[in-house]
């Protein structure tokens, strides 16, 4: 038995028989579909729960959710929210200062979690860049601004999660 | 107009005439080397469900002009205490061997630019004096990494050559011809006749062995870009680099071309109704082309000590029992079958 398993063996090896199936395999998939996104105009699939760039929201009537409760600060694992606030003429708690280091951010989606009034929120944008140290460090302004920009879709998003939160 | 030529001018008309020549052979030579890198890549890409280089052009045609003027424009670095000029001769070595080897090669029946009759001898003794230029690389940089790489290498290409050498002494048996335009015609009379047939096994050694010869995956151990990033030309950056590489896609397409040569008919049409010509040989060529890429796709690299013994303790024995094979055969009424 161990004699044709040995020629039976030698034979293989001497045919090639392993590197033909071998080959006959990539020959297949170089006729296959490809696979390959084609990024800036393709893009792949995203959830409504990505956790992309951050945003700060308003309400409807332009006043900012923020109340400057400081949740967020608190739970951010990487210490990235830096949060200064004050009291406004109509006895309301605002925010002076509302930055989010983005080179510390982990992007755990914590904040958002933790904001009562859904003011800080993480958006689907994931192709952002800053050309220049500290072009990163978003400030109060900035997250507002990116909020506005894409309230549409955040509002979608957060509607289409509502009922799992 | 060539008469004229040359009855004023013999000397200097032969001369320009024959440079003519190797103008019109090299550089399409070089315009096919940059384009079997960017067949490789798509190939290659095919094979693993992706679309390759496809931003540069139509259909990423125009990739290879982009790779090569980046190369233009990268910084040649000399290394610390290395020997310049070794260090500038070897890419030239290298590279100038691939090249001269075409000067016997037939295209057709009389296009040829040399049609010498020791043909196939010059093209062995031109494609190992390329390894002078690994050996020198690895010598010439100053670095323990490119020495051994050039080591290895050297081993590796001379082993092979000999695998190689005695398949081809198959050819020369049946051919009874070292011109390479005589060999071809050996093989007239369609399919049947080539040379693939009766020396089967000597055929699939001999494109292993360029395959091993000419440093491709899976016998790539010397450039193993997936673990030491490269082996004899470490130290080499720019345009010196990218002679190197040339050189190794000549070498591709040479081989290949010797094998279209030896044994697959060369110009010669498989069939009767259509003609033979040189188209036949170029389709034949890109054939054999295709196989070093599909061969890169799908096998893991060798392992040197795996790739010395297939070479001294597979190959060599094989080739020499094959040729010693055919020499009985020639002997007995079955000689009909190897011409």
């Amino acid at each position: 038995m161990m004699l044709i398993k040995k020629t039976i063996d030698l034979l293989k090896s001497l045919s090639l028989y392993e590197l033909v199936i071998g080959m006959a395999l990539t020959g297949r998939y170089f006729f296959s579909k490809k696979v390959t996104i084609q990024y800036p105009e393709e893009r792949t699939p995203q959830s409504p729960r990505f956790r992309g760039l951050h945003a700060l929201r308003r309400y409807p009537n332009g006043e900012e959710r923020c109340i400057a409760c400081k949740l967020c600060e608190a739970v951010c694992p990487a210490l990235a929210i830096t949060i200064e606030s004050e009291m406004r003429e109509d006895n309301t708690r605002r925010t002076t200062r509302y930055d989010i280091d983005l080179t510390k951010c982990i992007f755990c989606g914590f904040c958002e979690e933790s904001c009562p009034v859904d003011a800080i929120v993480e958006t689907r944008i994931f192709d952002y860049h800053g050309e220049q140290r500290g072009d990163l460090l978003y400030t109060k302004e900035m997250l507002l601004e990116v909020g506005d920009k894409n309230e549409k879709q955040i509002a979608i998003d957060r509607q289409q999660e509502a009922k799992y939160r | 107009m060539e008469d004229i030529l040359f009855n004023y001018f013999p000397s200097a008309a032969n001369i320009i005439w024959i440079i003519l020549k190797i103008i019109a052979i090299v550089i399409p030579l070089m315009i096919s080397v940059a384009y079997l890198t960017y067949f490789e890549r798509k190939v290659i890409g095919y094979m693993q469900g992706r679309i390759g280089p496809n931003r540069v052009g139509y259909f990423g045609l125009l990739q290879p002009i982009a790779d090569a003027l980046k190369l233009m424009f990268k910084e040649i670095i000399l290394p610390t205490k290395s020997n310049k000029f070794l260090f500038f001769l070897a890419p030239i070595l290298t590279i100038a061997p691939a090249f001269a080897a075409w000067a016997v090669i037939p295209f057709d029946i009389g296009l040829v630019l040399a049609d010498v009759n020791a043909g196939l001898l010059y093209i062995l003794a031109m494609t190992s004096i390329a390894v002078y230029g690994v050996i020198i690389a690895g010598w010439a940089s100053n670095s323990k990494y490119a020495f051994l790489g050039s080591l290895r290498s050297a081993a590796q290409i001379v082993s092979y050559e000999i695998a190689m050498g005695f398949s081809l002494v198959g050819v020369l048996m049946c051919a009874n011809s070292l011109n390479l335009s005589q060999i071809v015609l050996g093989q007239s009379g369609g399919l049947s006749q080539w040379y693939i047939w009766p020396l089967f096994p000597l055929f699939i050694i001999y494109f292993i062995s360029a395959v091993a010869e000419t440093n491709r995956a899976p016998f790539d151990v010397a450039e193993g870009e997936s673990e030491i990033v490269a082996g004899f030309h470490v130290e080499y950056s720019g345009m010196a680099f990218a002679v190197f590489f040339l050189a190794e896609y000549a070498n591709m397409i040479l081989v290949s071309m010797l094998a279209a040569l030896m044994f697959l008919g060369g110009w010669l049409s498989p069939v009767e109704f259509i003609p033979d010509g040189a188209p036949w040989l170029f389709v034949k060529v890109g054939f054999l082309l295709f196989f070093f890429l599909w061969f890169r796709a799908t096998f893991p690299r060798y392992r040197y000590d795996q790739i010395m013994r297939l070479g001294w303790k597979v190959f060599i024995p094989i080739t020499l029992f094959w040729i010693v094979f055919i020499g009985i055969m020639m002997q007995t009424p079955y000689q009909g079958m190897f011409h």
